[in-house]
């Protein structure tokens, strides 16, 4: 043997050696696991949701609440996102307005690619009948097929679509 | 003025059970041990080695076995605590393999024993019936804590596994050895395990008392005298034994354990300072009147004086062959640590690391045995009950103070004891030992992480919101 292949093969050996002690090191580092943070009024989404979510929407500031419509009977309780990256969030309707866009004071922040800062909001009228409006964003948002022009009212259940996030009413 | 956002549960997540991780680092472990054989072999004798094949699918069936009996019955344990001992173990076979190899130690062992024998078969053998003590382990302990009941029984069976080679003739100047039909065991490996069962259970029932009732002087939290029982028999029983088996790695293996578990079981600093005296007073007192202690008291101190070097020039060989091999070493196959001679595979096995992968090779080295001790401690801080705790500090404490007194002795820190280097070293009982304390050690390590149940979902988490002023 060649004493180049010799020198070759031991610094190679605690090369590897060491890449060993590296990688076992990795693998305590990923096995620290932390916490994780599950929306309650999602349960049934509790695998997918991110604890980013969380933190966004915890974040958002009280909104002025609107003059309180009177609860009617099949009135939708909460709005649910069901697609995008913050599937399973939910916020609980209780009168007032709730604003989507990229903008940190959003009730719920959107971190979505054609989302604008001020991207739409969704308020109760007078009747208690939830309307959404776009508040001239770039890409538009979408009721069922439909881009808003002006307030709409929003049927219960039917899909709002804001870039790739969807977001329903519900009872 | 308030406003109602969506609430949120904090949980822990998920502990996955990473047996693919494990699974991957085991193939790793063994591709290293492997590479380090074909590298022994070119540099010997510049082909690849007829064994290699044998060794390298004799370490592939005992990695599998292992991995697949953790797999099916310790699924959530930690995924590092097998490779690592897999890699020390493969590599301890081929430093084994290459000591067999070398022609000066072949004609020591002719000219004292009249024939030689190649000590890594043998080593694979051992090997084998550990890896089978382990499985046997995890397949009958299905739940540690089964253990606690045999507290007592176990104190009983340590100390006459402690107690047994006093009454068998003593071999290389220490009786740590019984023999059985031909068979040497060293009965204080498998002691280690034993006594740390024992005093799990016992510090369990006994923490409070030892905890609580003290005084408080100088800082110091002092036990009661009577509470000092417990630790002053511990240390009769240790210089019992330094005194009649002459051996002051028992000894210490066995002290130090003890005090490491009242530590961790108490919370009080005193036990330490209380222990580290109390082992210096014992050890200093024995060397002065014990001739074999002070040899090796000597040995330790001046290695290179004229009175070491007519005895014995071990310990001076280890440290030249430390020497020479400086950071970087000088190559698996190409050192010259055979001159130490007898025990060079044994004992002295890390003067070979030292030698032939240099400091970076040693440290390297160091830092596996480092993660298993600190994986041993991990379990103990997720084990959720307090036997479970104690008894994986003990271990992990054992395996950790053997390292150090078997380290310490080959390179001059303290006295040389009569230990081996667990899995590095050749030696049926202690690489038999070691592999049943990393199975009780994954035992615990599985019922730590294994998810708890899912608590019932609860109709109240609904209705209780945050409410933002």
């Amino acid at each position: 043997m060649s004493e180049l292949t010799l020198t070759v093969m031991r610094l190679g050996f605690l090369a590897v050696l060491w890449l060993f002690v590296i990688v076992a090191v990795q693998v305590i580092r990923s096995d620290l696991f932390g916490t994780r943070v599950t929306q309650r009024g999602s349960r049934r989404n509790a695998g997918d949701t991110r604890p980013q979510q969380a933190r966004q929407t915890a974040a958002a500031p009280p909104q002025q609440r609107q003059q309180p419509g009177r609860q009617r009977r099949g009135a939708p309780t909460k709005l649910v996102v069901s697609e995008g990256t913050l599937t399973g969030t939910t916020v609980a309707l209780q009168g007032q307005t709730i604003t989507l866009g990229r903008a940190h004071d959003s009730t719920i922040v959107l971190d979505d690619d054609y989302a604008s800062s001020r991207h739409a909001r969704i308020y109760p009228d007078r009747d208690g009948q939830w309307i959404v409006e776009d508040l001239g964003s770039t890409n538009g948002t979408y009721l069922d097929r439909t881009r808003l022009t002006t307030p709409t009212p929003v049927p219960l259940g039917a899909p709002i679509r804001i870039g790739k996030t969807v977001i329903e009413l519900r009872k | 003025m308030s406003v109602v956002t969506n609430t949120t549960t904090i949980g822990a997540i998920d502990a996955p059970s990473r047996r693919n991780t494990e699974l991957a680092l085991m193939v790793f472990a063994i591709a290293i041990s492997v590479f380090a054989y074909a590298n022994v072999g070119l540099a010997m004798d510049g082909t690849l080695p007829s064994g290699m094949l044998g060794y390298g699918f004799g370490l592939i069936l005992l990695g599998g076995v292992a991995h697949l009996v953790v797999r099916k019955f310790a699924p959530y344990a930690d995924p590092l605590l097998l490779p690592l001992a897999t890699l020390l173990n493969g590599l301890g076979l081929v430093l084994i393999w290459r000591l067999d190899q070398s022609e000066r130690l072949i004609a020591t062992a002719k000219s004292l024993y009249g024939a030689f024998t190649p000590s890594a078969p043998r080593q694979l053998l051992y090997s084998a019936v550990g890896v089978a003590l382990f499985a046997a382990v995890l397949f009958l302990l299905k739940d540690h804590r089964i253990l606690q009941r045999y507290t007592y029984i176990s104190m009983v069976a340590a100390l006459v596994l402690l107690i047994l080679p006093m009454f068998f003739p003593g071999k290389f100047g220490a009786k740590i050895w019984i023999t059985i039909a031909g068979f040497s065991i060293q009965p204080g490996e498998f002691a280690k395990i034993i006594i740390a069962i024992f005093f799990a259970g016992y510090l369990m029932v006994k923490r409070d008392a030892l905890a609580l009732a003290s005084r408080r002087f100088m800082g110091l939290y002092l036990p009661r005298g009577r509470d000092l029982g417990p630790i002053l028999v511990i240390w009769a029983m240790s210089i019992l034994i330094l005194v009649f088996e002459t051996d002051l790695g028992t000894s210490l293996l066995f002290f130090g354990l003890f005090v490491i578990m009242l530590y961790v079981a108490t919370e009080r600093t005193s036990w330490i300072v209380f222990g580290l005296l109390m082992s210096a007073v014992g050890a200093v007192g024995v060397a002065t009147f014990e001739p074999h202690v002070q040899q090796r008291v000597d040995a330790w101190l001046d290695p290179f004086g004229e009175k070491t070097m007519a005895h014995s020039d071990q310990i001076a060989q280890a440290l030249m062959s430390f020497g020479s091999g400086g950071t970087l070493g000088t190559g698996l196959g190409q050192g010259h640590s055979d001159l130490i001679g007898f025990a060079a595979n044994a004992d002295f096995i890390l003067s070979t690391v030292g030698e032939e992968l240099g400091l970076a090779g040693m440290m390297a080295v160091l830092l596996i045995y480092g993660l298993i001790v600190e994986r041993g401690v991990r379990t103990a801080l997720a084990a959720r009950d307090p036997f479970g705790k104690l008894l994986a500090i003990g271990l992990s404490g054992a395996f950790a103070i053997q390292v150090f007194v078997v380290a310490g002795g080959v390179m001059g820190l303290i006295p040389l004891t009569g230990m081996t280097m667990p899995f590095l070293a050749a030696g049926g009982s202690s690489v038999i030992a070691n592999w049943a304390l990393i199975g009780i050690l994954i035992r615990i390590s599985d019922t730590a992480r294994r998810p708890a149940p899912a608590p019932a979902p609860s109709s109240d988490a609904e209705m209780t919101q945050v409410v933002r002023p």
